[in-house]
């Protein structure tokens, strides 16, 4: 790991002054850490974050919308009780990702902020447009199978990674940042950047900003009672999706008001589109229709070499999250969440 | 630069003087104060053969910078036992083979007594399984695992009853 | 019978009984001593810098900024690297390989060692490697099966199968009515052991102590000693726990010479723990296979003809061969059998071996091919290996040491539940909608002794020291060893101190193979029995000893007393025999090998039966296990608690390898791409469900004196070919690779 200059601010304002460029913010460090010690990032300062007191916390306004304070970890989100039953998707979503110790350690921002797991990126000998803008893309010609079916570009063809930002791009997050100008929010869809011609520009975070909190609205809660996250992926647990989709619907008298659908692991950003929701609104819920659904959020998909098959595989996740949503958000959180080995039959809170 | 943290270590009030901030807390436990019994396996967070409880939860040591822990209460296999008496989980990785070759069982060890105190798992065995699945076992251990962490939360609950009681 | 290995052995309680482990506690607290937790004084940190290309030349080194770099002390590269007394590129025993310890600046597979930085801290050592950066003239590297196919040859040397055949192969073929001509591919595999391998090196003049794991500390020793020129007498290894072998650890490697060098060259002790990536190179691995099997079956579902071919990778500059189609030897009998290998050079590490070398790749293309032969005939895939059971060893005639894999069968199948099987795929469906299939395999594994030498020393109180290098790499042997030194003098357990892993101790062989409990049980048996001898001597022959006249060869021990087994009232204390004597202690030794004679009377094999259900989600072709169980008839079962964990563990290592494991290189460097954790998959706890382990009980007085055949490697064998068969019966896809993945069951 490259020598560094360590700071611990205790507030917001002194991290913010404390910011120069090729620093990095610190907070839960399973990324940041191992990206340091692969040498993939080399910040000169460090800016531990952790011993900010308000970022801490989960909190309900009064318009039914929440708060989650950036350094929030990834457990004690998922396992706020209110919030499990108001966004129940998420919390599915987070305790599908990594292990019990590293969602301990993980934190909300963290998540936004979690870099690709494309085997290029993270060798510093490799040739990357995101780590050195200009350095060529090795993963493009390769069997790498962290590579997009959408939205990829000549100079940048990887994956996000994150369980947690495809139900939070479904939901219409909000991202609250801070920098030398000010607090803003960014909404969740603008928050992570296509690659097009500047790979190395991941997020819509301006230099210096820090994310503070992350925002869910009040409606989001109307899709808890038919809500999942589904991930396929190569082993039971502990792995990073192979596909994965977060769907929901808010159900009014047998018919859907409104439906909501991201894909994961099939773009450099969590991938929601808006046709394929607008299908599902006013139709009763049938697998003909989710397949259709599917069917139109996999449009402009394109293939990688030897990735064929993932295109296909994403329109079966996408259709049966939604077939899994339709069935009713399970009363207890399964014991394999998101899995598809996760049924919880005869258990459903949705009636 | 040097940096001096406090750390409740095993219980024990320690004042560490760090002459690099890079050093992992796995690495201070490992190669500074001694305390060799949590493991390194992959040193990325993708093995959880280093897990300690930071702070009553279970976490792995390296992948946090030990300059960050100052005020940290961690708890490493070496201080789970009282005196001779074994930990209810410790006792049941023997009593259920939840072991060969060891080199994982520390941060088994240490997940399996996180996750208990998380409470979510109770003894139901499917979810014990995917609440160790951050501990890679490559001896294939896995059976007598979810054994001993299921017979292990089984007492400590009847225990906890009993001094409720 | 004439020829059963005599005398017939002694035997207490203890053997039998399922005892926790005696390194339990160790292990539980923290308090076992694994290699890389040895901080000497004035230790050095060491790591070594691997190439990240597969063939070509280091063109540079940026050394001084790694030496510029805090706390770095050295650098070490071909230009200034010592001498070696040794030449790292011969190969002195049968057991060595060519080693990379920088000889020169050419790369030969991606992870060989190029440099080896030496820093104060682990920081500094570590940051002062990837200072080095270097930089490399490339050639195109050559890493996949097909990439070097038209210079494939037959293998030969040392430790290389020949070729084995009977029968008239073209007969075979002829009197077949039904034919299959399949080939199957496994992929490269790593050991991954939990522990990586690590070694503390200290020098104090021309005397070498080592802490490293090793499962075999003598052939260590000389090979260590052979680098450096100094006599292996003059060599300490410890090695009391290892954080797992799975044949990783038998054999010196290059780093680990290198961090020797380095605490030589600076007169301090140095440390050096591969990475994680570090274990993707030059520790070995399971090559890949492409194995090509035609079989034929008569009209009464007969095997006619086994032709098993296999195609395996090795480096270009050793030999080492992944002896797959031996798995076709010895198991079923088919009228003719032939099984070849050849080889392909790559630029990749040398393979060696790796928990079940051969048998367990060998063993997944032959039971799918089973599974694939069964179907053409029609028939049950269970009574299709009943009708080629083998009664004696096929090619040979001779009669199988014991062979109760019938019952393993029997067994299996009732406790699974294999009874009113479709046979036809895809016709179950559970409750969710998961198509399920059920699928077996056969498990064959060899059971070969080494070479071991005891010690057991009879102490006045009534206990006994037994000391042999043995090695526990978590098989269990500070534990089953002890049982059976304790049976060797009829003590129980806890009178028994046993001391092992220590190269200062009577060689306690190799562990490997699934012989090492028969081995240096055998062995710890034979110094017990031998205290016992001269006990017996001077009690039969002194006129004061209950047991004057008596035979020596009548007499048992139990509880501390020497009895004569026909009349127990007669009878003396140890204690007693050795002070009339004027004796304080009793030292006996003891070995324990096979003799050859011994090894040409019997086939001599572990055999089991493993069952397996498959639950894959018919949309998303994810799979999970949801049952194996697994059959076994292995000989004497020292400790049934610790041999069913070994089976459950191979078993696991056979789920790891039909569903996950796989190296995958970058096509243009070579490099491994997915050396991690992350990317290269074993099984996690979420994987294993519905595991179940049946011992078969089976006596067998021939294969050696106690009785063992060994269980470390057989659980991986057949469940491989269980799981791939399991995955074909659930969705009717025959996917002809391992490991199998959703990809394949989406597409094909």
């Amino acid at each position: 790991m490259k020598q560094f200059d360590y700071v611990q601010p205790k507030t917001v304002d002194e991290a913010l002054a404390s910011w120069e460029p090729n620093a990095a913010w610190l907070g839960g460090g399973t990324n940041l850490v191992d990206l340091m010690k692969l040498g993939v990032t080399q910040p000169q300062r460090v800016i531990d974050l952790t011993r900010i007191p308000d970022l801490g916390e989960i909190a309900f306004q009064e318009n039914g919308s929440v708060r989650i304070g950036a350094l929030v970890s990834n457990a004690a989100l998922a396992r706020h009780a209110d919030f499990a039953q108001h966004f129940p998707m998420v919390s599915e979503a987070l305790l599908s990702g990594a292990s019990g110790q590293l969602r301990n350690m993980a934190t909300v921002a963290g998540n936004l902020m979690q870099r690709t797991r494309c085997a290029y990126f993270q060798e510093e000998t490799a040739a990357c447009n995101r780590r050195i803008p200009g350095a060529g893309c090795d993963a493009r010609d390769s069997d790498e199978e962290a590579r997009a079916l959408l939205g990829a570009s000549p100079a940048y063809v990887a994956t996000n990674p994150s369980d947690f930002c495809v139900p939070l791009a479904a939901l219409e997050a909000r991202v609250e940042v801070r920098g030398a100008n000010g607090t803003r929010e960014i909404p969740f869809a603008e928050f992570h950047l296509l690659p097009g011609d500047h790979p190395e520009r991941e997020t819509a975070l301006a230099d210096g900003e820090l994310i503070i909190a992350l925002h869910l609205p009040a409606e989001a809660a109307g899709f808890a009672k038919h809500a999942r996250y589904l991930k396929v992926r190569d082993r039971t647990s502990f792995a990073f999706a192979t596909t994965a989709a977060a769907a929901a619907l808010r159900m009014e008298d047998g018919i859907i008001a409104e439906g909501r659908l991201a894909l994961g692991a099939v773009a450099a950003k969590p991938w929601r589109v808006a046709e394929a929701e607008a299908l599902l609104a006013g139709q009763a819920p049938d697998t003909a229709l989710f397949a259709r659904a599917a069917e139109v959020a996999m449009v402009g998909a394109e293939a990688p070499e030897h990735l064929e098959w993932k295109i296909d595989l994403a329109r079966r996740t996408a259709a049966r999250a939604l077939a899994m949503a339709a069935a009713g958000t399970p009363a207890r959180m399964p014991a394999l969440p998101a899995s598809t080995f996760g049924h919880q039959n005869g258990d459903l809170a949705h009636v | 630069m040097s940096l001096c943290i406090s750390l409740t270590l095993n219980g024990e009030a320690r004042d560490v003087t760090l002459d690099d901030p890079r050093v992992t807390l796995l690495d201070l436990l490992r190669e500074r104060l001694a305390l060799p019994g949590t493991k390194k396996g992959c040193d990325r967070g993708q093995c959880g053969a280093c897990t300690v409880l930071l702070n009553e939860r279970r976490a792995n040591a390296c992948l946090m910078l030990a300059a960050g822990l100052d005020g940290a209460e961690i708890t490493t296999i070496e201080g789970l036992a009282v005196g001779e008496t074994l930990h209810p989980v410790q006792a049941a990785f023997i009593e259920n083979d939840g072991f060969q070759c060891g080199y994982c069982t520390p941060g088994q060890i240490m997940s399996a007594v996180g996750l208990i105190a998380e409470g979510d798992a109770g003894s139901d065995p499917e979810r014990i399984r995917e609440g160790m699945s951050g501990n890679i076992c490559r001896c294939g251990a896995y059976h007598g695992i979810t054994l001993a962490v299921q017979e292990a939360s089984r007492r400590m609950a009847a225990k906890d009853e009993g001094d409720t009681a | 019978m004439s020829d059963t290995l005599s005398p017939q052995i002694r035997f207490g309680s203890n053997a039998g009984q399922p005892a926790t482990r005696r390194d339990g506690i160790a292990k539980v607290t923290g308090a076992a001593t694994f290699a890389a937790d040895n901080n000497p004084k004035g230790l050095l940190h060491a790591v070594y810098v691997h190439a990240k290309i597969a063939r070509g030349r280091v063109s540079h080194l940026d050394v001084a900024a790694a030496e510029a770099h805090p706390g770095v002390t050295h650098v070490m590269t071909p230009q200034n690297r010592p001498e070696l007394q040794g030449d790292p590129s011969a190969k002195p025993t049968m057991f060595s390989f060519r080693t990379e310890v920088l000889q020169d600046n050419t790369v030969r597979y991606a992870g060989q060692p190029i440099a080896l930085v030496l820093g104060e801290t682990l920081e500094a050592a570590t940051e002062g490697a990837r200072l080095l950066a270097p930089q490399y003239e490339a050639d195109p590297a050559r890493v996949g099966l097909d990439d070097n196919a038209a210079t494939s040859f037959e293998p030969s040397g040392f430790g290389l199968p020949g070729g084995e055949s009977h029968g008239v192969l073209a007969a075979g073929h002829a009197a077949a009515t039904r034919t299959i001509d399949v080939s199957y591919e496994t992929a490269a595999q790593y050991h991954n052991a939990m522990e990586t391998h690590a070694i503390v090196a200290q020098w104090d003049k021309d005397r070498l102590t080592l802490d490293t794991p090793s499962q075999a500390l003598n052939l260590s020793c000389a090979a260590f000693a052979y680098f450096f020129g100094i006599p292996p007498q003059n060599m300490t290894l410890r090695s009391p726990y290892l954080g797992g072998g799975f044949g990783s650890k038998a054999i010196p490697t290059g780093p680990q010479v290198l961090a020797i060098l380095a605490a030589r060259m600076t007169q301090r002790p140095v440390k050096l723990m591969f990475t994680r990536q570090q274990m993707f190179g030059p520790v070995g691995h399971r090559g890949a296979t492409r194995q090509r099997l035609r079989m034929g079956v008569d009209e009464t579902a007969a095997l006619t003809v086994i032709d098993h071919d296999g195609l395996a990778e090795t480096s270009t500059f050793d030999d080492f061969v992944e002896p797959a189609a031996n798995a076709s030897q010895g198991l079923y009998a088919a009228g003719a059998l032939r099984a070849r290998h050849r080889l392909v050079r790559l630029d990749i590490g040398t393979p060696g071996p790796m928990r079940a070398p051969g048998e367990a790749s060998g063993s997944a293309a032959l039971e799918c091919a089973m599974d694939e032969m069964a179907e053409a005939a029609g028939i049950d895939p269970l009574e299709f290996r009943l009708r080629n059971y083998a009664e004696t060893h096929p090619g040979s005639g001779l009669p199988y040491s014991s062979k109760a894999l019938r019952e393993c069968y029997a067994q299996g199948a009732e406790r699974f539940g294999w009874e009113g099987r479709p046979l036809e795929p895809r016709q179950m469906r559970d409750a969710d909608g998961m198509l399920t299939g059920w699928g077996m395999g056969t498990a064959l594994f060899p059971c070969p002794m080494f070479a071991a030498e005891a010690r057991a020393t009879l102490r006045p109180d009534g206990t006994a020291l037994f000391e042999t290098s043995a090695v526990d790499m978590g098989q269990g042997a500070w534990t089953s060893l002890a049982q059976i030194a304790a049976d060797s003098l009829g003590l129980t357990l806890d009178q028994v101190e046993f001391r092992a892993g220590h190269s200062a101790l009577p060689d306690g062989g190799v562990a490997g193979g699934s012989g090492h409990t028969a081995t240096a049980g055998g062995a710890l048996h034979a110094a017990g029995g031998d205290v016992l001898r001269q006990l017996g001597d001077l009690a039969t022959a002194n006129p004061a000893s209950p047991l004057y006249g008596a035979g020596n060869a009548s007499l048992v021990a139990r509880d501390g007393w020497l009895l004569l087994e026909k009349d127990e009232s007669r009878r003396e204390r140890f204690a007693d025999i050795l002070s009339r004597a004027g004796q304080t202690e009793m030292t006996g030794t003891g070995s324990a090998g096979r003799a050859p004679e011994d090894a040409g009377r019997h086939a001599m094999n572990s055999h089991g039966a493993v069952f397996a259900e498959v639950k894959v989600d018919p949309d998303l072709c994810q799979v999970r296990v949801t049952r194996l169980v697994g059959a076994f008839a292995a000989g004497r079962i020292i400790n049934p608690r610790l041999t069913e964990s070994q089976l459950m563990g191979g078993m696991i290592w056979g789920t790891s390898f039909a569903l996950h494991e796989s190296a995958r290189h970058d096509r243009r460097s070579g490099r491994i791409v997915n050396a991690d954790f992350a990317g290269y998959h074993v099984p996690v706890n979420a994987d294993v469900s519905g595991l179940e382990v049946i011992t078969v009980h089976e006596d067998d007085p021939y294969v050696n004196a106690l009785g063992i055949k060994g269980v470390g490697e057989i659980g991986v064998v057949g469940t491989v070919g269980a799981i791939g068969n399991a995955i074909w019966h659930a969705t009717g896809q025959r996917v002809r690779h391992f490991p199998i993945r959703i990809a394949d069951l989406l597409t094909s």
